[in-house]
């Protein structure tokens, strides 16, 4: 590099990009949740959806599930897995079935804990999993298995 | 034998120890967690895939954040040409750091999650279950405190004493840490919400401010064995982390292509996120150079690995790793699969473990009181653990690489009907894991290598 192109040039191009593209990228994330909301549908976030999403939490299923593609790869995706398990006619039951039979104890097969849920409990997150999966997530994933 | 500059250096030893003991136990539960990907029912009943999972990642970020500590610690007093403001403050953090991240994983190990989430009083305010975030709300709380004294007592130091650039990319990168943290916090019902500014303290951390810590830390090491002048280093760091932030920024863009965003987002995070190797390879070129260009022979042959070795394997792991997947039309397909895995396995191990292990590498002679470096058996028992490591990775990289491309091709490219379920898919990528599980055995045998290093002494003459 030539002696011309000095530390403190450097440093400028350092401070002065990195103010700059900070600042675009607030002022694109302060359009974004702008018009979040036609995207993601708050206004059908009801009790149930919100204790859903504490559920979630609170049971750490982030730590096998991914939902829209981010968590842990070791169980399947469940962003659309209300649509994947049954939708509107049998989501609900099928869902209430399987966790439920936790631990299916089937020798070799991974595990799903039993999480000991109530059966509001389990329509909570029935719900959550229900708006979650009308999100409009630009057409990911690319097919119903996630 | 006294060979600290400053003494009050020597509070970085005990980070740079209890460092390296997590990192044994993220390996540990890595093995555990690599071994369910094909018995799926091992040890189901005790460690759970997502214990073991929760445990694998958050003692990697412990670790990295006590090797981080350490690495200033030892850092700052020297660039900046005096004591540390307040060594006993420094001891003191440690502790309360070390207790609340054994009492933390602790607690991941021996209670049900939603008993550790209701005990620690999460509904109060519900920060856990969030991925890299399920610490309780309670130990979140005291990950800040500790960095607000950390920070304070650097930057008492730094006030007092010289102002290298070096110490003022290195505090950057910590003031970055902590505030980025903050959206920890931040966890609104709405998940579109909570998943948008997650990526706050995920993305700006590991592909943001990180990466100054890395740079400064690198330029360190490159001074100290190189002998180059100090100028030139400096100059080429500022040259890198404004590269991998006019990049790294913007191209968070690249985790908000299937959020409830505007699809703008994969323009920018495609053309942003494309850039983002460019920093990593003139790490690569600078790091060589400078060696190439070395005034002096530093007897600590050990650290100079590293700090070659680091930037290759970041470059290999965050540069191309992460651009195999960054495009928007590829990552459509890509997304959440075994390929992100292997990505996440190189970039951690290439950027973050290897240059804390660089400055532990250079440091533990003088902190330990040995000189400038280890005796060449020693040095050659860690490079052994140098090459095993990095070799391993780079195996469990290419398997998991593979288990992704099958993936990607039974799972995700095929139409609705045609696609294998998840499940099955699995089953089909068993031979994959095995590989990569046997990757990961010759990893911990290079750990046990490197770790045993530190017991290694010359022979006494018969």
């Amino acid at each position: 590099m030539s002696e011309r192109f000095t530390k403190g040039m450097a440093r400028n191009i350092y401070y002065g990009g990195s103010v700059f593209f900070f600042l675009i990228f607030l002022a694109l994330t302060y359009h974004t949740t702008k018009v979040m909301p036609e995207r993601d549908h708050r206004e059908n976030i009801t009790e149930a959806v919100a204790n859903g999403k504490e559920l979630w939490e609170e049971n750490n299923c982030i730590g096998c599930h991914s939902l829209i593609g981010e968590g842990a790869y070791f169980a399947p995706e469940l962003g659309n897995v209300y649509i994947r398990r049954g939708g509107e006619a049998g989501f609900k039951a099928f869902f209430n079935g399987w966790m439920k039979a936790q631990p299916l104890n089937i020798p070799g097969r991974r595990q799903m804990p039993n999480f000991h849920l109530t059966d509001k409990e389990i329509d909570d997150l029935a719900e959550f999993l229900k708006w979650t999966s009308e999100l409009n997530t630009n057409d990911w994933p690319p097919n119903i298995e996630g | 034998m006294n060979t600290l500059k400053y003494q009050s250096q020597a509070v970085a030893k005990p980070y740079f120890i209890f460092a390296l003991i997590l990192f044994v136990g993220q390996i540990l539960f890595g093995l555990v967690m690599g071994l369910q990907y094909v018995v799926g029912d091992f040890l189901a009943g005790a460690i759970p895939f997502n214990v073991a999972r929760m445990v694998h990642t958050n003692l990697l970020i412990v670790w990295l954040l006590f090797g981080f500590m350490g690495a200033a610690y030892y850092m700052v007093p020297e660039e900046s040409e005096t004591e540390l403001y307040s060594p006993k403050l420094a001891i003191v953090l440690f502790w309360i750091f070390a207790a609340a991240g054994v009492a933390t994983i602790l607690g991941y190990l021996l209670v049900p999650y939603s008993t550790l989430a209701h005990f620690t009083l999460n509904e109060l305010w519900p920060t856990m279950g969030r991925e890299f975030l399920e610490q309780p709300t309670i130990t979140k709380i005291g990950i800040v405190v500790v960095c607000l004294g950390f920070l304070f007592n650097l930057g008492m130091t730094i006030l007092k004493g010289r102002k290298t650039a070096i110490n003022m990319v290195l505090m950057t990168g910590l003031i970055g840490l902590a505030v980025f943290f903050l959206f920890a916090f931040y966890n609104p019902t709405n998940l579109a919400l909570d998943k948008y500014f997650w990526w706050f303290v995920v993305h700006l951390w590991v592909e943001g401010v990180w990466e100054l810590i890395m740079g400064a830390i690198l330029a360190y090491i490159l001074i100290k064995v190189t002998g180059v002048d100090r100028e030139v280093i400096e100059k080429w760091l500022y040259v890198i982390i404004a590269m991998a932030l006019i990049s790294g920024i913007l191209g968070t863009g690249h985790h908000f292509y299937w959020l409830m965003t505007p699809d703008y987002w994969q323009w920018v995070g495609s053309i942003f996120s494309a850039i983002e190797p460019l920093p990593f390879f003139a790490m690569v070129l600078y790091a060589f150079n400078m060696v190439n260009r070395r005034r002096r022979e530093h007897p600590n042959k050990a650290a100079t690995l590293w700090a070659l070795g680091t930037s290759v394997m970041a470059f290999l792991g965050a540069g191309v790793w992460g651009f195999l997947h960054t495009l928007a039309p590829v990552n459509y397909y890509t997304h959440g699969s075994q390929i992100t895995a292997a990505h996440g396995h190189m970039a951690f191990y290439g950027a973050y473990a290897m240059i804390v292990m660089t400055i532990i590498s250079y440091a533990m002679p003088k902190l330990r009181g040995i000189g400038e470096a280890n005796c060449n058996r020693a040095q050659v028992r860690e490079m052994w653990g140098f090459w095993l490591m990095t070799v391993a990775m780079v195996f469990i990289t290419l398997f998991l690489t593979g288990a992704g491309v099958l993936q990607v091709w039974l799972q995700r490219l095929p139409e609705s009907g045609e696609a294998l379920s998840f499940m099955v898919t699995q089953d089909k990528l068993a031979i994959f894991y095995w590989l990569r599980e046997i990757a990961g055995v010759f990893f911990l045998i290079g750990l046990i290598s490197y770790i045993s290093s530190f017991w290694v002494t010359e022979k006494k003459a018969s």
